[in-house]
């Protein structure tokens, strides 16, 4: 991944020149590491939430000036495709499948019930921050179903008392682990 | 000394959600305790998922299996004298006499769960890149007519002929052309693109190679899912590879020809496996579908001659180069020639791929390969090409597998994916669900998508609730014709299959006014 951050480095954009002082996250250096080329946006973009861990809003002036498009159309693009958050998410997260695969398998069953046992809607966040619960539609993983993302991480042949524990696991991890 | 044995673990992520790191852990560990000299490889997946981890020991007589193993069989294993535990209960025998893998026609899946994903080498040590020395040898025009006289079509669903595609974009004159790999496979129940590119990623880059001389472009993008992760390392760790190699850059195996490729990571939208919204979101925009004419071979990646492929296209390509168009050719039935990987998935006993020629039945590869459902329970419905394909009661199951056979039922048979219902699914659910879906992921181009899966969803839980069902599902019907004939793409178009299959085969499950009267009495 791109992680040389070069803060001198301007590119030529000397008109956005004062922005370096508003990208803590080191965005310009991302962008110019894919040649602020307007077609890499969706690799910028998850090169950005890699980093800072969600798309801040301030970013998308810094891109759009990087790689010359206006901010509705990068705006456009982070709000469009459902990877993309402009809010920090919990420290763990959850892509639960609800596709038809593990549907055939109890997994909305599944997804209800965790939602309900912490209190969450769909792509919603515990109060304490510790856990996200995002429904995903296929993992690639059908034929051990009901599967699931647990922080990048495929799982499979989920029961109740399986994601209890993933749940449980995430509350317990302190905040401060995280950082 | 002899020399050490050679123990494969797969990493593919299916493997590997059910533990297959922590095996090849276990084995490593117990190994250097016994102090027994053995080297563990990690390859992609076979395609027995049901068996995973599957760990096989090469010896004299082949590969011979074990499986499913998990991390705490690993000692007992080693007790009953692994490498060699043909008393352990888990002992398979040779992987290649197991039933569910003797009955396939491994042709593009052969080196899957063989070779090590990351080796050029072993690779090219199991027949690779035979099929790129044959297009770099021939003119281009002949490696077009190669893919056509194979019978070749599209494997994303549309069952497009792959060579009459190349053929135009080969046609155009261009400064610039494109070769993009649809690697977007978000139907439910595939998972095909992922296990061949976790296990052999060459296999792929091959392919794209040999269409990039073929129509005269340099540059190749590999489009592929962020619910891949596995996928993707596993694509970009093989492209590294090749371009140390030589196989990939400006001088591909020494004949002065180019081609560049790339990977690009999508970002969960799933209309972005339809082929003109792919090319936008390469291009960095929103995945929105483009109307066509003009069609991509004509005016696709930045607006130039682009050929689109589906990765089991691509992955075709080398054995027809190499083998030659008749062999590929000779499998298959009617007009779908040569074999194709279906994939068991849902409630079912036996998942897995399952490569055969075309014209296996539904019934043969559930009941005889799957082993019927995992939940013990009759099968109801097979949903049977992905989100967008029909479900297909069990009484239709005796309809072989082929792309004619299928449209003529009113099925489809998609890319090869079989989601499995046992008699608990309630079929008005699924036909919800089905809008529903439609609703999350329509780009929102069209009106008859962007509305009619809204729409359509109320409608359907309106019935759901037993309210003038009647009237309420011939509102449901009017608007799947609508839907059918005017959106712009398969996800709008497409998505009244499984709604109308539903409505059509199983009308018991959407009469809830009677169902609730029934109830009542």
């Amino acid at each position: 991944m791109p992680g040389s951050v070069n803060g001198d480095d301007h590119s030529g954009r000397g008109a956005h020149a004062s922005r370096a002082d508003v990208d803590p996250h080191g965005i310009q250096a991302l962008c110019a590491c894919h040649e602020n080329r307007p077609d890499a946006l969706l690799e910028i973009l998850h090169a950005v939430q890699q980093r800072v861990g969600y798309v801040p809003p301030e970013a998308l002036a810094t891109i759009a000036a990087a790689l010359n498009l206006s901010r509705a159309e990068v705006h456009g693009v982070v709000s469009y495709y459902h990877d993309f958050h402009t809010a920090p998410q919990g420290r763990h997260v959850v892509k639960l499948c609800r596709a038809e695969a593990c549907q055939a398998v109890g997994a909305q069953a599944l997804y209800d019930h965790i939602c309900a046992s912490e209190g969450i809607g769909t792509g919603g966040t515990t109060t304490d921050g510790a856990l996200t619960v995002e429904a995903a539609y296929c993992l690639g993983n059908c034929a051990l179903g009901p599967a699931a993302l647990v922080d990048g991480r495929l799982v499979a042949r989920l029961t109740r008392e399986r994601i209890d524990a993933i749940a449980a696991g995430a509350r317990a991890d302190a905040p401060q682990a995280a950082e | 000394m002899s020399d050490p044995v050679i123990v494969t673990v797969p990493k593919d992520a299916a493997a590997r959600s059910v533990g297959a790191d922590e095996v090849a852990s276990a084995i490593a560990a117990q190994a250097q305790a016994r102090a027994i000299d053995i080297v563990v490889k990690r390859t992609g997946t076979r395609g027995l998922l049901f068996l995973e981890p599957l760990v096989e020991v090469e010896t004299e007589a082949g590969r011979v299996a074990y499986g499913p193993v998990s991390a705490e069989d690993v000692p007992t294993l080693f007790g009953s004298g692994f490498p060699n535990a043909t008393g352990h209960p888990l002992h398979l025998g040779p992987v290649e006499e197991i039933p569910y893998f003797a009955r396939q026609e491994r042709v593009t899946f052969g080196r899957c769960g063989v070779i090590d994903p990351t080796s050029v080498a072993d690779y090219r040590a199991h027949g690779g890149f035979r099929g790129l020395q044959a297009a770099l040898a021939r003119p281009a025009a002949d490696v077009i007519e190669d893919v056509v006289a194979s019978g070749l079509r599209g494997r994303g669903g549309a069952g497009f002929p792959t060579g009459i595609k190349w053929h135009t974009v080969a046609g155009i004159e261009a400064t610039q052309k494109y070769v993009c790999c649809n690697a977007d496979e978000g139907d439910s129940g595939t998972f095909a693109d992922r296990i061949l590119m976790e296990g052999d990623p060459f296999l792929l880059i091959e392919g794209m190679t040999i269409a990039g001389l073929a129509v005269g472009a340099d540059t190749g993008f590999v489009y592929i899912r962020s619910e891949y992760p596995d996928a993707v390392a596993a694509m970009r760790t093989a492209i590294k590879a090749c371009e140390a190699d030589g196989t990939l850059g400006d001088d591909i195996l020494g004949s002065g020809r180019r081609f560049r490729l790339a990977v690009r990571v999508g970002a969960g939208s799933y209309v972005c496996g339809e082929e003109s919204a792919m090319l936008d979101s390469l291009e960095g925009k929103r995945g929105i579908v483009r109307a066509k004419p003009p069609i991509p071979a004509i005016a696709g990646l930045f607006g130039q001659p682009t050929v689109v492929n589906n990765v089991l296209s691509f992955a075709a390509v080398p054995s027809i180069l190499a083998d030659g168009p008749d062999r590929y050719e000779a499998f298959g039935t009617g007009r779908s020639r040569g074999t194709m990987p279906f994939q068991l998935a849902g409630n079912i006993a036996r998942g897995g791929l399952v490569e055969l020629p075309f014209g296996i039945t539904l019934k043969e590869l559930v009941e005889d390969f799957g082993g019927g459902t995992l939940s013990g329970r009759p099968v109801r419905a097979v949903q049977v090409g992905g989100p967008l394909g029909a479900y297909v009661p069990a009484w239709r199951m005796d309809l072989p597998m082929d792309y004619e056979a299928f449209a003529e039922a009113g099925f489809m048979l998609g890319h090869g994916g079989l989601v499995v219902f046992d008699e608990s699914v309630d079929m008005a659910e699924q036909a919800r669900f089905a809008f529903e879906f439609c609703a999350i992921e329509s780009c929102g181009k069209c009106t008859p998508c962007r509305i009619g899966a809204v729409r359509g969803r109320e409608t359907v839980e309106k019935i759901l609730a037993g309210e003038d069902v009647a009237a309420n599902v011939a509102i449901v019907e009017d608007l799947c014709t609508l839907m059918t004939d005017a959106s712009m793409c398969a996800m709008g178009g497409l998505t009244p299959m499984p709604v109308m299959s539903a409505l059509t085969h199983f009308p018991e499950d959407f009469d809830r006014a009677a169902a609730a009267q029934a109830a009542a009495e």
